[in-house]
């Protein structure tokens, strides 16, 4: 809307938007800069704190006077600390595969079969989504308990990831919908039965589907607590880092200095597995909610 | 012949949609129904785990309604929760989104600093703001004091723990404004050039042209929140155990909700009814409380975004 002058100087009007474009610029960097902080401050006073000594932790010093890297090792050698890892790689590795396996039939199915029935099922998917998992809990807890007797292990929360688990049938399935019907169509036309067309055909198409399934239940398992309180709270042996970092806190209650290293343990790896991994978390972001 | 084997293709294809269903079928059964059946068969049982259910009537269901002094705080504190967290954590969402789209240089780095929270594990993440806004030792007060400003007791003054909570679930905003900036993507340029030339305001153009093309994610955004909150467990448990102090692990017994119940919500009660006073009824009717709650919303979030559900059905 404000033109130059060709050869001339610029007007008012063109010097006034140009002003205007610079204030823009300086006002959305500088709210952009703040918010910036109130993001990544967190982070690094955690990490300042979990190289303090003992001493300073308690203090409101935020910079660590000596840098004390050995904290870490100290962390790494506290009894438990590499059992709950190992735990928490079973449960989170384990359940992963079981879900994703389980989940893509379900997915394929309500994605792209038509049968009587098929928008009652999306709704019972849903439903099972949204159930909060405290709202089962006391017949699930007696069921593993009282009649397999495996109280005080993790498979009550592996095993019933072999079947189908519902957030990931819905994520899956939102973006199976999006692979065109054209595809399978011409797969079927070659004479291939649905598990061949699913295999060949759907299953290398929905690669980033997968992916973002995949990512949503390993850090689902990596980061739930209630049901490693529930199930292997009696047992340290059975911990998980999440559960374990609670009562890690516990033990060590007035080593903020630790606590705060053990807890840049229990981040750093979903950390450094998103920086590989960007497009499947967002894209499965972006499928939760817009999409559909 | 024709009708035969037009059956039998029908019946053959019934076959394939249960068999690929199969997994989930199971699922359905053995971790969704079975189990709420059993919550309500419980919820009329006096049982504790050791001498076997005997019924007892709608006893569980008084208790918890007029005895039971956790309920209704924990009632209380899950709406303030709908009202003030959901509510905060839908407009900074969208705030974040409208910042994000707007950034012009570093715009990729802005975006990946702002969702990286969300990703950080909840233990692990309440434990870091409980350390940053410890009164007597956390970095936030020292900062708040030298500059002159009240310091508050957040997780130990039962007036702030909530809001401290608040503040904890909007540095994890990434997963909001992800969605929002999609939707936000998705308003079609052309108007906002039309209003410019009309001589909209920025606000007028957000109030016409944006916040009509997004509303729908507004109010996805407003029922999941709903629905996350009916399921908010671990942050304010480990939030109320860490800042009391109390030693975590196995068989000790804690009243939920430090400081004075004010970060009690109603999943943390069946954990306490059932698994810590071992009455295994009361926890099964507030259970079912929290599914009746639950469902309500998820029926709203149905009802008002079918596209979950998708075309052509």
């Amino acid at each position: 809307m404000a033109a130059t002058h060709r050869g001339g100087r610029p007007t008012t009007a063109a010097r006034a938007a140009r002003r205007r474009a610079v204030l823009h610029w300086i006002g959305v960097h500088a709210l952009a800069v703040a918010a910036a902080l109130f993001f990544v401050l967190p982070f690094v006073f955690v990490l300042l704190t979990s190289l303090m000594s003992d001493q300073q932790a308690l203090t409101r010093d935020l910079v660590p006077r000596t840098w004390q890297w050995e904290n870490y090792t100290r962390v790494l050698d506290t009894p438990g600390f590499l059992t709950w890892w190992r735990n928490t790689l079973l449960y989170a590795g384990l359940g992963t595969v079981l879900t994703v396996v389980s989940s893509i039939p379900v997915a394929y199915a309500l994605a792209k079969f038509r049968f009587r029935g098929r928008r009652l099922a999306m709704m019972l998917v849903i439903s099972m989504m949204m159930l909060p998992p405290q709202v089962i809990i006391i017949p699930m807890y007696l069921f593993w308990a009282k009649e397999m007797d495996l109280a005080g292990t993790l498979w009550p929360l592996i095993v019933p990831m072999a079947f189908g688990d519902a957030f990931s049938v819905f994520l899956l399935r939102q973006f199976l919908l999006t692979v065109p019907d054209e595809y399978l169509d011409a797969a079927r036309v070659d004479g291939c039965g649905e598990v061949r067309t699913l295999l060949k055909v759907v299953l290398p198409m929905a690669k980033p589907g997968i992916a973002a399934v995949a990512l949503f239940q390993f850090f689902y398992a990596w980061n739930d607590y209630f049901g490693p309180q529930i199930y292997a709270s009696e047992n340290p042996a059975a911990w998980t880092l999440s559960y374990g970092l609670e009562s890690f806190k516990g033990a060590h209650h007035t080593d903020w200095n630790l606590t705060m290293a053990a807890t840049v343990l229990v981040m750093a790896p979903v950390i450094l597995v998103f920086f590989f991994a960007q497009r499947a978390f967002v894209e499965g972001v972006t499928l939760t909610g817009v999409k559909g | 012949m024709t009708t035969y084997t037009l059956r039998s293709k029908r019946r053959r294809s019934a076959l394939r949609t249960v068999a690929f269903l199969s997994p989930w079928l199971i699922g359905f059964g053995l971790f969704f129904a079975y189990p709420l059946v059993s919550t309500v068969y419980f919820s009329f049982m006096k049982y504790d785990g050791f001498r076997p259910p005997v019924p007892n009537g709608v006893e569980n269901w008084t208790y918890v309604f007029t005895e039971y002094r956790l309920f209704w705080p924990a009632l209380r504190n899950t709406l303030w929760l709908v009202v003030v967290m959901v509510g905060c954590r839908v407009v900074f969402g969208l705030g974040i989104g409208l910042l994000v789209i707007r950034i012009k240089s570093g715009g990729g780095v802005f975006r990946t600093l702002f969702y990286l929270p969300y990703l950080a594990p909840p233990v692990a993440a309440t434990l870091a703001f409980v350390f940053l806004l410890n009164p007597g030792t956390g970095p936030v007060n020292s900062v708040l004091e030298s500059l002159g400003l009240p310091a508050p007791g957040w997780f130990t003054d039962p007036d702030w723990s909530r809001p401290a909570l608040t503040a904890l679930a909007l540095w994890g905003i990434g997963d909001l404004m992800v969605i929002f900036m999609a939707a936000l993507l998705d308003v079609p340029k052309e108007q906002y050039e039309a209003a410019e030339l009309d001589g909209a305001s920025a606000f007028g153009r957000f109030r016409h042209i944006t916040l009509p093309h997004i509303s729908p994610i507004v109010l996805f955004a407003v029922v999941t929140g709903v629905i996350q909150t009916m399921q908010y467990y671990t942050q304010p448990l480990v939030a109320g155990k860490v800042a009391s102090g109390i030693i975590g692990g196995s068989g000790q017994q804690f009243e939920p909700g430090y400081p004075e119940k004010s970060t009690l919500t109603l999943p943390q009660l069946v954990y306490d009814i059932g698994f810590q006073r071992f009455d295994y009824g009361s926890a099964a009717v507030v259970a079912l409380v929290l599914f009746a709650l639950s469902m309500l919303f998820t029926v709203v979030l149905m009802r008002r975004s079918s596209g979950l559900i998708g075309p052509g059905d």
